[in-house]
């Protein structure tokens, strides 16, 4: 058995920072401004009209999606390194807000696609390796919530989790070149300098949410954890 | 570890794996079984179109190859679960990567004897003319299977150990196949074809970087996986 980092089993609680409190508010509240302000600044589209509003929570769920996942890799390696279980539990929680943040990106995706392509569902190069990233994460949570041993699930979801990285790339080329070879796919990808402004905001707001929700699922797992091993000393009969 | 001392491991491993193997035969029966009702659902769900069929073969071919090799993987732990062999086996002073390099061997071959079955059955049954481009159809099922046994052998080692394995396996491992699938169905279309475009060689080449990087990922990773 590996020696792993534990904290003092006699703290009963994870010490609350004093900013937690004020975290979902400022998130909250950032986010109500940034989509306020792409509500406000923005001039309908000339082809969408105004469903061109979607795009201040798509765009940035999906980059947010993406940090999230850099987390998730970065949480692994650290892991596996440091043998310190925070940082399983910090991937653990980037990876539950990845999957949220994916989820929410495809629904918006299919349902701004729905009226703008005339259908829910394309096999779009990058519709496709999200959905990918989608079902990977959700493998990852699932092996986690199949291993009840935490030391074992804290290693083995970090090797699952640096694979499931790696694959990113894979995963992206691979569809792109599958694409190409059918009929090539274009997106405008350019934006307007309209909404350029009330898109920086809301990735920024997003970040903001981004980081309460990890932060708050963080504490989750700890606490989960702590639980977790007062039932192991109290199985073993230990006060 | 001395390099004469980890291929004799890895021989070993796999020569105890194939040797259980041969002497029950059930599991090679069950997945080539496996592989031949899938073939044949496969045709019944595409109707009998032989022209659809046709287009349709490379990827009903590797479909049919991931859905049954996925059943070969956690027996390939099974063995070793039921005893606490694993434990004994991890007692041995030296790297773990043999054991893990052990069993892939041992999988490759098992897939690859399963397809050298179930790939004519599939030549009938959608009449696909696999005589001419058999070289290439080889390397290219080759090079797919590799891939396609690393991911396996690795998850398997973590799903056969977990209650609802058979859930497991197929959750962890079918997402990251979904490249391989893409390249290799490619690499298949177009060795079948003629291939006018000349895309043949860019599917292999990502088959290739694919078998690269995982079997390279896998090696150094499985000791955190395989540890008790």
């Amino acid at each position: 058995m590996t020696q792993t980092t534990e904290s003092p089993p006699t703290r009963e609680t994870p010490a609350v920072a004093p900013m937690s409190a004020l975290w979902p508010v400022i998130a909250l509240l950032a986010l109500a401004a940034a989509q306020a302000f792409g509500f406000l600044t923005s001039p309908p589209d000339r082809d969408m009209g105004h469903l061109q509003k979607i795009m201040y929570v798509h765009v940035p769920a999906a980059w947010n999606a993406f940090l999230a996942f850099v987390v998730v890799f970065g949480g692994s390696i650290l892991y596996l390194w440091k043998r310190d279980e925070r940082w399983d539990l910090l991937a653990a929680a980037a990876a539950e807000v990845a999957a949220v943040l994916t989820a929410l990106t495809i629904a918006l995706g299919s349902i701004w696609g729905r009226p703008t392509w005339g259908v829910w569902w394309t096999w779009d190069p990058r519709l496709t390796s999200t959905a990918i990233l989608l079902v990977i994460i959700v493998g990852y949570l699932a092996l986690r919530s199949f291993v009840d041993e935490p030391e074992r699930r804290a290693r083995w979801s970090a090797a699952v989790g640096i694979l499931g990285a790696l694959n990113v790339p894979i995963v992206y080329m691979s569809v792109r070149w599958w694409r190409t070879l059918h009929q090539p796919q274009s997106l405008p990808s350019t934006v307007d300098p309209a909404y350029a402004w009330g898109l920086r905001l809301n990735a920024i707001a997003f970040l903001v949410l981004m980081i309460w929700l990890v932060r708050a699922r963080y504490r989750a797992a700890t606490l989960e954890r702590m639980r977790e091993r007062a039932d192991e000393r109290e199985a073993l009969g230990r006060p | 570890m001395r390099p004469r001392l980890a291929l004799s491991r890895v021989l070993a491993m796999a020569w105890k794996d194939l040797t259980t193997e041969r002497r029950g035969k059930a599991g090679f029966n069950a997945v080539v079984f496996m592989g031949a009702i899938t073939l044949l659902m496969f045709g019944f769900a595409l109707g009998p179109d032989a022209a659809a069929l046709r287009t349709a073969a490379a990827g009903l071919l590797w479909l049919t190859v991931l859905l049954s090799g996925a059943l070969a993987f956690n027996r390939s732990y099974e063995s070793e679960a039921e005893a606490g062999a694993m434990d004994a086996l991890l007692l041995y002073p030296g790297s773990r990567w043999p054991i893990f390099a052990g069993k892939l061997l041992a999988n490759l071959i098992f897939v690859l004897l399963v397809e050298a079955i179930t790939v004519p059955i599939a030549a009938v049954l959608y009449d696909i003319p696999v005589l001419t481009p058999l070289p290439g159809l080889a390397g290219v099922l080759f090079l797919g299977t590799l891939g396609f046994v690393t991911l396996g052998t690795y998850y398997a080692a973590m799903a056969s150990r977990v209650r609802a394995r058979e859930v497991l396996l197929p959750l962890l491992l079918f997402p990251m196949l979904i490249p391989l699938l893409v390249a290799a169905v490619g690499a298949t279309k177009a060795v079948l074809t003629s291939d006018p475009m000349g895309y043949g060689a860019a599917w292999i080449k990502m088959l290739a970087a694919f078998d690269i990087v995982f079997l390279a990922a896998t090696f150094l990773t499985f000791e955190y996986v395989i540890e008790e």
